[in-house]
């Protein structure tokens, strides 16, 4: 039976975080649809049709999914659901929001964070900030699913022709409204889909410093992330955040400047291929999962990785 | 406004988590266990609520067994003014407890359920939202920012791309992020007030509600683990190594 995954998108490109899903999706079964909920959306519907392995794209265009509300998305997906045994949305604030909704009103349970199909009722996800990876079985009629990027390869943007179909249910909530969003701009790759990241910690000292790092990030084309207490001590915003409960990553290239290596932080970044620490306490505990570990003041180190790139 | 909260009890969030031999659960024997910190929080806001006067009784709820007791009896320390187990086997799904929750918000009529946006157990971030739905309640989760005014909530959300402000009719289920507050350390004389605040146990049968799960566990392993690496000398020695072994930078 086809495998539904709800499109992450803002409403003008399809993010590359459903490019991942789709490859989660395509291990489960061949028929991969993809829900776009949203509002003049049309783009994101021609991205999502072109990406290999994706055979149909609904369509639901109207003001009242302009953002993706949860209440509103969760009853719309509820209302197709009966064509799906897999419902699955990347494990962003996004798919988190929306798909234990979707579960609960299907009455049924929803797995977090799959990083690997087993089978097509078994799935592999970490617990415990990733200190245990607990594989998992379900009986029940309809498995959901949010799956996290990392685990899986994502699939080829273009080589899809899928077909469309247009849902006009309209759902709107008059309990939620929307007010304001101020999101974070940047020139700089999606910290969740970048290949090298730089991130600082409380080692950093404050946000102007956080300029070092960008030296850096501009000569690698890199992302810039932090730990949790760089964020908490406001040296730079919340999106930056990895880590069990900020964003999960797993670059080619992970250089973690003035961070100890708390669990926490571990739990967001352990997975990337190469990890370089640069920190002055040779017994921090990043300096265990580094595969290069420089142990340095920051303020002489990072201006001379900048000059030696 | 009456507030229900609801906590857990986990492992400690500084706890090295060590898996069983024979690969079948997490080893719970002997670790510390403390408040999810996320619900911490979530006591923290509502307490918050009414010291400012918006809320009139902070109700707290947790699913488990007996020993989930002691972390209602801090929430009460803290501030909460009664409390509610619901008698359980621990680790009862997400499903679950959100039916056995909503059904407490339910017969409380609670206008505001605060929760955690995750336990730091299971990791799943699921049982708010859930609740909200099956109480069709609106949701507000991972805030950083709650404000209660005219029926309302108006609630600042962290998300992937930054921030977003929702407003959402009471009653209304809303998780908590971390930087929603820094939650308060109990006092002696507040833990000692609190041995003798009211604490109700009920059972999903008393509540009307089924539990149980279409989920099995399969195995339950530890992580790979990295292989060590070196410490470089200096910068030069960190670029050379970049390019010419590891090959991540040309
Ligand atoms: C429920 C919960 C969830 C959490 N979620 C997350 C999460 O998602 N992500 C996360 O990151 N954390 C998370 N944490 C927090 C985590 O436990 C740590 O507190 C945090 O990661 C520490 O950040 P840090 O390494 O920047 O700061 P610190 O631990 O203070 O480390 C600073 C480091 O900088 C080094 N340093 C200082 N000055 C210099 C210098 N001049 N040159 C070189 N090195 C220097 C120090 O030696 C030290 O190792 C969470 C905690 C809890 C309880």
């Amino acid at each position: 039976m086809s495998v539904l995954i709800i499109a992450e998108h803002d409403n003008k490109s399809l993010k590359p975080a459903t490019l991942n899903t789709v490859t989660a999706a395509t291990q489960i079964d061949a028929d991969v649809h993809v829900l776009v909920v949203g509002f003049e959306c049309q783009t994101v519907v021609e991205q999502a049709s072109q990406v290999a392995g994706v055979t149909k794209v609904l369509v639901a265009d109207n003001a009242a999914y302009e953002h993706q509300l949860a209440e509103n998305v969760s009853k719309l997906v509820v209302e197709v659901s009966s064509d799906y045994e897999h419902i699955l949305a990347p494990a962003t604030t996004t798919g988190k929001n929306t798909l234990p909704r979707v579960a609960a009103l299907l009455n049924v349970a929803q797995l977090s964070d799959v990083i690997k199909v087993e089978a097509a009722d078994t799935f592999v996800r970490p617990i415990y900030a990733g200190n245990a990876i607990a594989t998992v079985k379900t009986t029940d009629a309809v498995k959901v699913l949010t799956i996290r990027t990392t685990g899986f390869d994502a699939a080829a943007s273009t080589g899809g022709n899928a077909e469309r179909q247009v849902l006009s249910q309209v759902i709107a909530s008059d309990r939620s409204r929307f007010l304001k969003e101020q999101l974070a701009e940047s020139d700089r790759p999606e910290l969740t889909a970048a290949s090298v990241i730089i991130s600082g910690g409380r080692g950093m000292g404050n946000g102007e410093n956080f300029k070092l790092l960008e030296g850096v990030a501009d000569k690698l084309g890199a992302a810039i992330g932090a730990s949790r207490a760089a964020v908490d001590a406001g040296f730079v915003p919340n999106d930056l955040q990895v880590g069990q409960t900020g964003k999960t990553v797993a670059p080619d290239l992970y250089i973690a400047v003035g961070i100890s290596g708390a669990i926490q932080h571990l739990a967001g970044m352990k997975d990337s291929k190469v990890i370089v620490a640069i920190n002055k306490d040779e017994d921090a505990p990043i300096f265990q999962v580094a595969d290069y570990g420089l142990v340095a003041d920051l303020f002489d180190a990072v201006p001379e990785l900048e000059k030696s790139l | 406004m009456k507030i229900l909260v609801s906590v857990k009890r986990v492992i400690d969030y500084n706890v090295k988590v060590r898996v069983k031999s024979d690969h079948t659960a997490v080893d719970l024997t002997n670790v510390k266990m403390s408040m999810n910190p996320f619900c911490e929080i979530a006591v923290e806001e509502a307490i918050r609520l009414k010291e400012k006067g918006v809320a009139s009784e902070v109700v707290v709820v947790s699913v488990g067994s007996k020993s989930c007791q002691e972390t209602l009896r801090t929430a009460m320390a803290l501030g909460a003014d009664r409390a509610i187990q619901v008698e359980t086997e621990d680790g009862l799904d997400s499903l679950s407890v959100a039916k056995l929750i909503a059904k407490v918000a339910q017969d409380e009529a609670a206008d505001l359920v605060i929760m955690g946006k995750q336990a730091i157990d299971s990791d799943n971030n699921q049982t708010g939202q859930m609740v909200a739905a099956l109480l069709d309640y609106p949701q507000a989760t991972f805030a950083s920012e709650v404000a209660i005014e005219n029926g309302e909530a108006q609630v600042t959300r962290e998300i992937d791309g930054g921030l977003q402000t929702l407003a959402i009719t009471l009653p209304a289920v809303v998780t908590t992020d971390l930087r929603l507050n820094e939650p308060r350390f109990a006092s002696l004389p507040n833990i000692m007030k609190a041995k003798k605040k009211p604490l109700d146990v009920k059972t999903p049968a008393d509540l009307g509600v089924e539990v149980g799960s279409n989920v099995s566990i399969v195995s339950v392993t530890p992580p790979p683990q990295r292989a060590g690496g070196i410490k470089v000398g200096s910068v030069a020695e960190l670029v050379d190594k970049l390019k010419n072994e590891a090959k991540v930078v040309s």
